[in-house]
């Protein structure tokens, strides 16, 4: 088995005074989706955080590619090759669409055939091209995050709660353009309450708990152990 | 061709179109369109506040920053100029080095106070900027053997720049034309050369991570932009560009002192023509400066004349005295803001 692409080892983290990661030790592996999943407050979008640089690491160690990157500046993170999607449709609101796009090229021009795989996965974003990213619905602010993260090949994407308050149809474009992304060789890791979302795109799983990981494995045995589910994070599902 | 030199960033407005075009044509021709000393003094000035007010803009505008050092930096270029022609003796070469010396002065002191300040929070560089203009401001009011003190200092310029230089016998299109026009049309190339500039700027790469980090400075750093580094670059920048406007106000006015450059008064005009212009446009640099400096120097006459016209009617012709014309311009101010919260431009531009 090939060397995972992020390692987490004992990573404690602190927002002010409060202890929110207490810590966490997970593994990434290289392609495929790994799901983080949890209850509210359990410490997931902390952990994605974390690993951006965004909040610093008071314990512990964060390998990505074998590295240590736990002391580097989200900056510097991020172009060692880490994409990442904020929950908040972190999109710049007063540039266009065309604007927020060359801005996730940090290395240097688009490359056409990633802005024609953004435009197929995404036809709302060629539309609306020139328009000011704030005029955009949430859910093609959604796309346009999550087209900026992937308008560049990085070795790995963490997306932090992308079905947040979108319409059912919006999900279904959403779900179809991180599978091609998948089965395009990317690695994603990828925080998500959808657990029908998670189930759909999930190759892995960890579950959280209080700031610690209390739960890793296959997303499909997770997903086929309804009482392992409602243990882990109280959710009741159907099995579709 | 002339979307090349607005570097792509039109006016996206007729209405904004033909006024910025008014206002270049009048500037262009202002020797010819309004002879006489005092119009010409005011389009020099509204050519070098322009240059001064889009260069506060690039800091404010596009990178979120709040700076009350601006004039200093102004001041800067202008004593350098002074200073330099005092000690070297009249020349084109000791003007641009002088030039040269003030803008790289200010270039250093916007790096030192931005990397000691911006580095923590956008505030601090405010109290900071805050603190240093002060400082500069007395220290130039006091070193009275280098600066001239409060009296300022006389700027002799070579002749060619000079009312007394006729470089054509003839008057041209009706205007005898002298070296004080020459000096005028320095003025406004240099103006006009340093707007596009900064106009490039701010369409370039580097201005579009500029106005994502004001947006969200976390956002931007998360997807790999150094923000204290472009902050810091885009201050230097907006200080050396003030700093030449200074130099090149030095050698119209032909005389530099703490009141005609470091003023807070020329830091409180500079705020209010971004904000009507609106911020964050460079055209509203230029709206802006041409209504407020319009204003500046020509309310008091038009009130005049407003005042004898209504001289029959109670009260108005009190109301519209001269000597209120302070009052007048602080409540177009208020109306302004009022009604056009995104300034001028923004408002011409559809941004409501």
């Amino acid at each position: 088995m090939s060397e995972p692409i992020l390692q987490l080892s004992g990573v404690h983290t602190n927002i002010a005074q409060y202890q929110v990661l207490h810590g966490v030790d997970l593994t990434v592996p290289r392609g495929g989706v790994t799901m983080l999943l949890g209850r509210n407050g359990a410490g997931k979008t902390t952990t994605l955080r974390t690993i951006m640089g965004l909040w610093r690491a008071r314990a512990g160690e964060v390998l990505f590619d074998g590295d240590p990157i736990q002391r580097l500046a989200p900056p510097q993170i991020a172009r060692r090759g880490i994409g990442f999607v904020p929950e908040d449709m972190g999109i710049f609101a007063d540039l266009t669409v065309e604007e927020n796009l060359i801005l996730g090229a940090v290395s240097g021009p688009i490359r056409q055939d990633r802005l024609d795989w953004v435009f197929d996965a995404f036809p709302a974003l060629a539309t609306f091209w020139k328009m000011p990213a704030g005029n955009l619905s949430g859910g093609q602010k959604q796309m346009l995050a999550i087209a900026r993260a992937v308008i560049e090949e990085r070795g790995l994407y963490l997306i932090d709660e992308p079905s947040k308050g979108l319409a059912p149809a919006i999900i279904a474009t959403m779900a179809k353009a991180l599978k091609d992304l998948k089965t395009a060789g990317a690695t994603i890791l990828m925080v998500e309450q959808n657990f029908s979302l998670a189930r759909a795109l999930g190759d892995h799983a960890a579950v959280m708990d209080e700031g610690r990981i209390v739960w890793t494995g296959a997303m499909a045995d997770l997903a086929g152990d309804s009482a392992l589910q409602e243990s882990l994070m109280g959710l009741k599902v159907e099995t579709a | 061709m002339v979307r090349l030199f607005l570097s792509g960033d039109g006016p996206q407005s007729r209405i904004l179109g033909a006024i910025l075009l008014l206002i270049l044509f009048c500037l262009a021709f202002a020797p010819f369109l309004f002879p006489g000393t005092r119009s010409l003094e005011t389009a020099a000035r509204i050519c070098i506040f322009i240059v001064l007010v889009a260069s506060y803009d690039l800091l404010l505008g596009y990178a979120g920053i709040v700076s009350f050092a601006h004039t200093m930096f102004f001041g800067l270029g202008a004593y350098g100029v002074a200073i330099t022609t005092q000690r070297m003796g009249t020349s084109y070469e000791s003007l641009i080095l002088g030039t040269m010396a003030g803008a790289g002065i200010a270039a250093v002191l916007a790096l030192v106070i931005a990397l000691f300040s911006l580095r923590v929070r956008a505030i601090f560089f405010a109290m900071i900027t805050l603190a240093v203009a002060s400082a500069v401001a007395v220290l130039v009011s006091q070193l009275s053997a280098i600066t001239g003190g409060e009296d300022g200092m006389n700027i002799r310029i070579p002749r060619e720049l000079t009312p007394a230089f006729r470089p054509f016998d003839e008057p041209v299109l009706g205007v005898r034309f002298s070296g004080r026009h020459l000096n005028y049309y320095l003025v406004f190339f240099t103006c006009l050369i340093l707007f596009l500039g900064m106009l490039r700027i701010v369409n370039s790469p580097f201005g579009r991570v500029l106005q994502a980090i004001r947006e969200n400075a976390f956002r931007a750093e998360a997807i790999g932009y150094r923000v204290i580094w472009y902050r810091v670059t885009a201050t230097i920048l907006s200080a050396v560009v003030a700093a030449l406007a200074g130099s090149v106000f030095a050698v119209w006015l032909r005389y530099v002192g703490p009141a005609t450059t470091l003023g807070v008064e020329i830091m409180l005009d500079i705020l209010l023509i971004v904000v009507i212009g609106g911020m964050g446009t460079m055209y509203g640099a230029v709206v802006g400066t041409a209504i407020f400096v319009l204003a500046q120097n020509y309310l008091k006459d038009w009130m005049g004349g407003a005042s004898d016209a209504v001289g029959f009617m109670p009260l108005l012709p009190d109301l519209l005295s001269p000597d209120r014309w302070l009052m007048w311009l602080g409540i177009l101010f208020i109306l302004s803001v009022y009604f056009f919260p995104t300034g001028i431009v923004g408002r011409l531009r559809g941004v409501t």
